[in-house]
């Protein structure tokens, strides 16, 4: 996103909720209905086809953009029709479902890229999501649940919108809409109560959609207080940021499948905790072009993965992988490192190294964090 | 102090269950609203969910609303039975005994936070409220956040209004059901007449607006945690581990402690979440090293730490069953020192701990 698009750029809202059915859409379409009656032009640029009765009933009135056909393995896909929706140039453009992935094909891989075409063409977007699509909770939400989502939509996308409004229903309420048949068709039922709606997933999946919007509001009252002097609160919001100094996070990277999810919780405790984060990645030989092309590409999707959640990343050569990521710790200033627990493996323990082991010992003056694995087994819910 | 059984209830919850057993035993539930703001519309919300459960054929009668209504209020109080407030002075209160006579299976309460007249037999709406329950009949309420006790002068010191009514948050985490009822707060001020067009916050009154709604969020996320902690140990499944950040600071008389429990309560503030600080009782301290691990959980406790002496001839045994009883996601413990690292690390306790904490993130710190 370059600067100059934010002259043009136009406000996001995003409707959260942790589960389908808890009324997203209904909501969405409720304040659209108001905002058209102020006199706002407002248009359905999608809406998912399975609404629920109500649902479609609060959409009346409402234009809508026609969805675009797109054939993939001769099936028939409905999407977002975005060309037409910019062509059209409401004020306001309603999508729904932010975390959708397109039909393979489409111009764009994902929904929330279309919707970063209407911003930047200066249509306001309104959509919705379930907090279980923040990329960085992804590892949380399988401890929390036994669910591994598969989409998923970077924390920045949700960072940039002008407002989050928490959708809330009780587990009660959402459960009585599953049995009375009012979000899914009777066959799925069954299944979906003993699965995702079990009593215990929704309480948690909520609690977190309650946290995730009370954290964006705080993230946009900072915002307001960096660019404003006023100050409002009598006790003071934030005592300890206040005289901490600066952190900085280092995530080290390896071509193992476990640096996908130090990633993830590395770019959300900087969230958190307002800090710098650089991914980097230490070679042994003297070129990363020589690495073996099964652990290059690895890495170069670890790479990407780090980048699109908005991390600057590194490339150095170095013999000792431990010793060179802790020099280039220290010579930028790193606070704290993110490390992915050693598997403790065969080959590791009969080289006798064991990479956890080495930066926690040569990195005595910085935090080491070693990041938990939270993949569980869905046996054990 | 030894650990105590995780699946022990506290008095705290036994008490709650009782209630809502007692409760239960007439099927009375209480929901409750709550709204950061007026004007945020938790009156539509609740009428209109009272409206549907009248449509879906449950008894639903209305015995106090607020006294200025929108239109929309308006239109669904229309479709509704109401038993007339009784009006004394200034005072509006519950006609409990019509109520009561009128039996309900469902009565509206709008708002909670109202004070009742001298002569009224409870002092306070939420005891009123309470008789229902007790006789069998459900409720749906609305609240405000400035009249939740615990709330109130912070609500004060942010918006300057005031109140005398409050209802204990203990009564709002032994609620059945609880929703927020959550706006933006530039829409919140267009309720009232302000302009809407800007990205973000933009102006001083909506970024109050907004503190109020960040507090609203986390106080019913804080009754959802302890709902589902109720549920989990009601039906005996395992603890949910990670839908908020706990941290837990392990000091010894060696670490850097007072950096580590710095950085704890930093991460606490940030992730608006909990902090324990635990020391592991070791024989053979001296008394200068005693008085300091004592300095540290004190400062711990002035910071809002719970803090805890773990007994144990294993450290990261007593760390690890801690940690799991009180469902930690962040384990901070400080490096060894220098001297014998090789022992340290290799043996005990560092590595040990990291092997030994699945799930948990564990954070070294150093010396």
């Amino acid at each position: 996103m370059s600067a100059s698009d934010e002259s043009q750029r136009r406000k996001l809202k995003v409707y959260l909720g942790y589960a389908a059915g808890v009324g997203k859409t209904f909501q969405m379409l409720s304040d659209a209905q108001a905002a058209a009656q102020r006199g706002l032009d407002v248009v359905i640029a999608y809406f998912e086809p399975h609404a629920r009765p109500d649902t479609i009933a609060q959409a009346d009135g409402l234009e809508v953009v026609p969805p675009r056909d797109v054939e993939y393995r001769n099936c028939v896909f409905k999407e977002m029709d975005t060309a037409a929706t910019l062509r059209r140039k409401p004020d306001i453009a309603l999508v729904d479902e932010l975390a959708h992935t397109n039909v393979p094909g489409s111009e764009r891989s994902k929904r929330w890229e279309d919707v970063q075409m209407l911003l930047e063409s200066g249509i306001e977007v309104w959509t919705t999501m379930n907090v279980q699509h923040m990329e960085s909770l992804y590892d949380q939400i399988w401890q929390v649940t036994g669910i591994q989502v598969r989409e998923t939509v970077p924390d920045w996308v949700v960072r940039r919108a002008a407002e989050i409004v928490a959708v809330d229903v009780t587990p009660d309420a959402l459960l009585n809409r599953l049995k009375r048949g009012a979000i899914y068709k009777p066959e799925i039922v069954e299944k979906a109560l003993s699965g995702f709606f079990k009593a215990s997933n929704l309480g948690a999946l909520r609690e977190m959609t309650l946290r995730q919007a009370a954290h964006e509001v705080d993230l946009r009252q900072t915002a307001y207080d960096e660019t404003s002097d006023v100050r409002l609160s009598t006790e003071p919001p934030d005592k300890a940021s206040e005289d901490a100094p600066k952190e900085r996070i280092l995530i080290l990277i390896t071509a193992d499948t476990s640096t996908a999810m130090v990633i993830r919780r590395g770019r959300r405790v900087a969230d958190y905790l307002h800090a710098d984060c650089i991914a980097l990645f230490v070679h042994r030989t003297p070129h990363i072009t020589e690495l073996p092309a099964e652990e290059r590409h690895a890495l170069e999707k670890h790479l990407r993965f780090a980048r699109s959640l908005q991390m600057e990343t590194r490339v150095v050569a170095g013999i000792d992988i431990a010793k060179t990521a802790v020099e280039f710790a220290r010579s930028n200033q790193v606070t704290q490192v993110f490390v992915a627990p050693s598997r403790g493996g065969l080959r590791d323990r009969l080289l006798g190294r064991n990479f956890v082991e080495n930066i926690v010992r040569l990195a005595e003056d910085l935090q080491v964090t070693v990041v938990a694995d939270r993949s569980r087994k869905p046996a054990s819910s | 102090m030894r650990i105590s059984d995780p699946v022990r209830p506290s008095p705290e919850r036994l008490l709650k269950q009782v209630q809502a057993e007692e409760n239960k035993r007439w099927g009375a539930r209480l929901k409750i609203f709550l709204g950061y703001a007026p004007g945020v519309g938790k009156s539509y919300r609740m009428l209109d969910e009272a409206r549907r459960r009248h449509e879906r054929g449950e008894d639903v009668v209305v015995g106090a609303v607020q006294g200025e209504q929108s239109e929309d209020v308006k239109a669904l109080l229309q479709k509704l039975e109401s038993i007339p407030s009784l009006q004394s002075g200034e005072h509006r209160s519950l006609d409990l005994d019509a109520i009561l006579r009128r039996a309900p299976q469902v009565c509206v309460v709008d708002p909670l936070g109202a004070a009742n007249p001298v002569t009224s037999s409870n002092p306070h709406r939420w005891q009123d409220v309470q008789e229902l329950l007790r006789n069998g009949i459900s409720v749906l309420t609305s609240v405000n956040l400035l009249h939740v006790e615990e709330y109130r002068e912070k609500v004060q010191a942010i918006t300057g209004k005031c109140t005398t009514e409050t209802i204990p948050k203990s009564f709002l985490l032994a609620a059945d059901d609880i929703v927020i009822v959550d706006v933006p707060a530039d829409l919140c001020l267009a309720r009232s007449g302000e302009k809407l067009t800007s990205i973000g916050i933009s102006n001083a009154q909506e970024r109050k607006l907004s503190e109020l709604r960040e507090l609203a969020l986390l106080l019913t996320a804080e009754v959802v945690d302890a709902q589902l902690e109720t549920y989990v140990h009601a039906h005996g499944i395992e603890p949910v581990f990670g839908t908020h950040e706990r941290f837990l600071v392990c000091i010894t008389p060696e670490s850097n402690a007072t950096a580590m429990i710095q950085s704890g309560i930093r991460n606490k503030e940030r992730f608006q979440g909990e902090l324990y600080v635990a020391y592991v009782h070791r024989h053979g301290l001296s008394e200068d090293e005693s008085a300091r691990i004592e300095t540290y959980l004190q400062a711990a406790r002035g910071a809002g730490a719970t803090t805890e002496i773990l007994e144990s001839d294993d450290p990261v045994v007593a760390i690890r069953e801690f940690a799991t009883q009180k469902r930690i996601t962040q384990i901070f413990i400080g490096h060894g020192s220098h001297d014998n690292w090789r022992d340290r690390l290799f043996g005990d306790p560092i590595l040990r701990l990291i092997r030994a904490s699945d799930g948990i993130d564990v954070r070294v710190f150093p010396q």
